[in-house]
């Protein structure tokens, strides 16, 4: 029943052509013709309807533009294509953009690139205007305790916390057990497989516990983090909350703040120790050392200011995957396509800092003479 | 494109699909313990604005879901332009979407595209065929139908305002020319002037264009200007279809406190003082 829509150009007996359209003109049926209708060359001087069929908005839209085009009246339009044509033809202004407003290609580049530093600038005013909030936020907690939330605390713990045992486990194993394979093909050239324990042992302390772990949290926590709060502000929840007393500040970014900064080197420590026994264990099965004279050598050659490094490095880190994930997502005003674009910010953000800072900090460490 | 959904053929006219749009049938819906629904029946005649309306928790916008197919009902049929429904799979060949026509309460467009690019989706998906030109003469129009002035077109989501944002979703329910157009509650969030003027703008469309309505509301000014008919939802189904008039004749304490409220005397005033002055048949 679907039929198609057609159109013939008819030449009258005093020379006048008149454009009559047949079949049903309707969305369905007007796309196969357009085409071809819009190339119809003049003078035309009617169209004609009486021969087409069910009619809805589309057709009557073609066929107006067509006499608007044309100049030409519509004759033998039946009444329902009438009343369609009058409500049509009320909205005449049909020029108005569709797309967004867009500059010419030439110069979008530039002014791509001139936002993406201007946003730079005005972000590090932004991070800094947020971290001075956090500090405000603390002084008041400092002289109201009362008012500081320890559920949201320790609800947060557990989330961040305890939930990513297993993952930081079973990650910190696997990398354990790389490192002792491919450390000790490399020392066994000297003779040398039994360091193959200080390396193991050292690199999970100072560096790779720590790191591996900042870097899991941000990807687990600090998107997290940027998501929940970016479709809080989104929902107005957090325009809810200041007008009745409870600074966000307060209320979600602190709780997620301290959370990380306690988490982060217990989750620091856990990981390098699961690594360890990852070494342990691929070095008792393929390079001869039992397991348990791996561990008693650890305590000998990793020195106790290695455990330190760990854990003065693990709240700084923790604190960077925290600010970046709460801040990207108190930034979000627009759409939900915004909560993406900034989760995704603040995860790169995160990582990126850690890894400088985690240079800095090696550099640092060596100079105080705790290499 | 190439998977492009069919759209399903209009019934016959003249036979039960033609006359009655919506048929829902036994219908129950729950969510664990929780019976919203149980033995509903609902029929919805060809050309005619049916409002519904019900207590906050009755389960109008469920109703509304069910019949769109959101929402799997757990017992019951419904048939909607003469295809069931409850059998309908998204991957089907042919589609009674392109049909229809929604207005979810918050207008529910798509963030990052444009007013006109937002109307043009639907259009896409069923027509592929239609050319960008015909497409965006299309996207302008219905826009303009629907109340909305020519620069909106180009305009996101976040720079609308509510009522805006109410009539860019609708210029996006009536993209495909549908039968049945569904709004749930398109009055909620409007300023009274707003109102009456969206009240207005879906009557004289429903008028121009022969469309089917049905519509969840709480306001009682949009059921007393625009509905031809009120279904009433209590008790887990329908208990009374008609015009108000019959269905305070009911007697049911629901109803009649519903509409013999203060707040329904007002309405009813209004409307017989704006019937008196015609304001209501030319729409001024």
């Amino acid at each position: 029943m679907r039929g198609t829509a057609d159109f013939i150009v008819e030449t009258g007996a005093e020379g006048s052509a008149a454009l009559v359209l047949t079949g049903p003109l309707l969305v369905s049926s007007i796309g196969a013709i357009d085409h071809r209708l819009r190339a119809v060359e003049g003078p035309i001087s009617a169209i004609d309807l009486s021969r087409a069929g069910r009619i809805d908005t589309v057709g009557a839209w073609t066929a107006w533009s067509l006499s608007q085009h044309f100049g030409a009246p519509i004759t033998g339009a039946s009444a329902e294509a009438e009343r369609l044509i009058a409500a049509i033809s009320a909205v005449d202004d049909n020029t108005a953009s569709v797309a967004g407003h867009r500059l010419p290609m030439l110069l979008r580049v530039p002014d791509h690139v001139g936002e993406v530093v201007a946003g730079l600038g005005q972000g590090m005013l932004l991070v800094l205007g947020f971290i001075g909030q956090i500090v405000l936020a603390s002084g008041t907690l400092l002289r109201h305790p009362g008012r500081f939330r320890l559920r949201a605390l320790v609800h947060q713990m557990e989330l961040m916390g305890v939930n990513a045992l297993a993952i930081i486990g079973l990650m910190s194993f696997l990398v354990g057990i790389v490192i002792a394979q491919q450390g000790a093909v490399q020392l066994r050239q000297f003779g040398a497989e039994i360091y193959t324990v200080n390396l193991v042992g050292r690199l999970s302390m100072r560096e790779l516990g720590i790191l591996m772990t900042a870097i899991m949290v941000a990807g687990r926590s600090g998107s997290a983090f940027a998501a929940q709060l970016g479709t809080m502000k989104l929902t107005e929840e957090i325009d809810a909350m200041r007008t009745i007393g409870v600074s966000p500040t307060e209320a979600l970014v602190i709780p997620r703040l301290l959370a990380t900064m306690l988490m982060m080197p217990l989750l620091g420590i856990y990981s390098a120790a699961i690594g360890i026994i990852g070494g342990a264990a691929l070095s008792a099965l393929t390079l001869g050392i039992p397991f348990f004279t791996f561990l008693a050598r650890i305590q000998e050659v990793v020195p106790l200011h290695d455990v330190w490094v760990g854990l003065i490095k693990g709240p700084v880190f923790g604190l960077i995957v925290a600010i970046s994930g709460c801040y990207q997502g108190l930034q979000v005003k627009s759409d939900a396509e915004e909560v993406g674009t900034r989760t995704t910010a603040a995860v790169v953000m995160a990582i990126f800092i850690v890894i400088v800072l985690d240079a800095f900090f090696a550099v640092f460490f060596s100079e105080i003479g705790w290499g | 494109m190439s998977s492009a959904p069919a759209c399903a053929e209009a019934a016959a006219i003249g036979s039960e699909a033609d006359l009655f749009p919506i048929r829902v049938r036994g219908l129950k819906n729950a969510f664990g313990d929780h019976v919203v629904h149980e033995n509903l029946d609902l029929d919805v005649r060809k050309g005619e604005i049916i409002g519904v309306v019900g207590g906050s928790g009755t389960g109008k916008s469920v109703l509304m879901r069910s019949i769109i197919g959101l929402q799997i009902p757990e017992e019951g049929t419904i048939e909607v332009l003469g295809s069931e429904i409850t059998d309908a799979r998204d991957d089907d060949d042919i589609d009674i979407r392109c049909r229809w026509g929604i207005l979810f309460q918050g207008g529910a467009l798509f963030s990052t595209l444009t007013v006109a690019e937002n109307v043009e989706v639907p259009l896409r998906e069923f027509y592929p065929e239609i050319t960008d030109e015909l497409r965006h003469e299309i996207a302008r129009y219905k826009v303009l139908l629907s109340g909305l002035p020519a620069e909106a077109t180009g305009k996101y989501p976040s720079e609308l305002s509510g009522g805006m944002k109410k009539r860019a979703g609708l210029a996006r329910a009536l993209a495909l020319d549908p039968e049945l157009l569904f709004l749930d509650e398109p009055t909620a969030g409007l300023d009274p002037i707003g109102a009456a003027a969206f009240d207005q703008l879906i009557r004289s469309l429903q008028q121009t264009l022969g469309l089917t309505v049905f519509l969840i509301t709480h306001d009682l000014d949009t059921l007393y200007e625009i509905c031809d008919r009120v279904a009433v939802i209590a008790d887990k189904r329908v208990i009374a279809v008609g015009t108000i008039p019959e269905l305070i004749a009911t007697g049911h304490p629901w109803i009649t406190s519903y509409f013999t409220g203060p707040r329904g005397r007002a309405a009813s005033a209004a409307s017989e003082r704006n019937a008196a002055l015609g304001t209501v048949a030319d729409g001024a």
